[in-house]
């Protein structure tokens, strides 16, 4: 019986992971062509894409090389694009944590925005589900998502050529996110830490390194926990 | 443009690691001993605070528009919001927030 509710907890995964191919296909795509007329041949492309598995930070250290930038400064700086990947470390602990040694090793490598997006969102409407659902439904969303990152790069890689301009997939991160983001928006704290989240990080914008986004994401959590206990007082808190 | 080969592995390699290292902090060392209350608190309000502020430049200063402010992105940006919001369907809300897009995107030139 818990075997089918895994089952069952999977293949919603790969269900509610499957809208973001939008996204990674032709981010991954982008990838592999910006790469390859980096310089970069077809292993150290693939290379970057498997070992790394995380697009704005392979992004950034592919830019910073071709602009000559020091080792030391390339991998601070894409380190710091992914330093978001702690915060949701540390927000699916309470989760997963308790599941074996090697499937956390797997979450782990498999973390990228859309899995998490994906898991946490699921995690917070079904309470009950033990931690076997949710690793069931973790690797769920993964696998329409990574291996698409794979391929992808590869047929980037291959052809070469830049893609079309005129479709706006630019757009295609924003709205998959939101569009995510909108339903867990339950109560007057989580609105708030978004709110204070979207605010700092506009304002924060120029800082280097992406500071911006770590410092706004720490607002918003801290904004998002202090309305919490506001409430918790004042018994409107359930 | 030649990049340095050795270069370009010891960024593969130690970015990759540096990466894994992030992602698994928490997960890996923590695991199930348990967390303060206030430290749980603010998880809480991780996807809520991080993903919002990630995707706050790219709806006010699109790449796309060399940074502009953009009716068609901004309104689409809205949209998914509002339909992800009240019906709680997030393929209804990347659905209606695409149409938005393109709809504008078409009728604007």
């Amino acid at each position: 019986m818990p075997l089918e509710t895994q089952r069952s907890a999977y293949w919603r995964g790969v269900r509610d992971g499957a809208p973001f191919l939008l996204v990674v296909t032709p981010f991954a795509m982008l990838f592999g062509v910006v790469a390859t007329e980096a310089g970069l041949n077809l292993v150290e492309t693939m290379a970057f894409s498997i070992v790394v598995i995380a697009g704005a930070a392979q992004f950034a250290a592919v830019q910073l090389m071709v602009d000559n930038a020091p080792t030391v400064v390339v991998l601070a700086s894409s380190l710091a694009i992914n330093l978001r990947m702690a915060m949701y470390s540390a927000s699916l602990t309470p989760h997963l944590g308790r599941a074996p040694l090697w499937q956390r090793v797997l979450v782990a490598y498999f973390m990228v925005d859309q899995t998490y997006a994906c898991s946490i969102a699921k995690y917070e409407t079904e309470p009950d589900w033990g931690v076997g659902q949710k690793i069931a439904y973790f690797f769920g969303t993964m696998t329409p998502i990574c291996p698409m990152w794979y391929a992808m790069t590869l047929a980037g890689a291959l052809i070469g050529s830049a893609m079309p301009a005129g479709l706006a997939l630019d757009f295609a991160v924003p709205i998959t996110f939101i569009a995510l983001i909108a339903p867990m928006l339950r109560t007057a704290a989580h609105k708030v830490a978004a709110l204070v989240a979207v605010a700092l990080a506009l304002v924060l914008a120029g800082l280097p390194y992406n500071l911006g986004l770590i410092l706004a994401g720490m607002g918003g959590m801290m904004a998002g926990a202090r309305v919490e206990m506001w409430l918790e007082r004042r018994g409107l808190w359930s | 443009m030649e990049l340095d080969s050795t270069q370009v592995w010891v960024v593969i390699i130690l970015l990759g690691l540096g990466s894994f290292g992030l992602r698994f902090v928490f997960l890996g060392l923590i695991g199930d001993r348990p967390m303060p209350p206030w430290v749980l608190r603010h998880l809480r309000y991780t996807a809520v605070a991080v993903l919002p502020a990630l995707v706050a430049p790219m709806v006010a200063w699109p790449g796309a528009t060399d940074g502009q402010l953009d009716a068609p992105r901004l309104a689409a940006a809205l949209v998914t919001l509002g339909v992800g919001y009240f019906t709680k369907n997030v393929l209804a809300a990347i659905g209606l927030g695409a149409a938005t897009l393109y709809g504008l995107l078409y009728l604007l030139g």
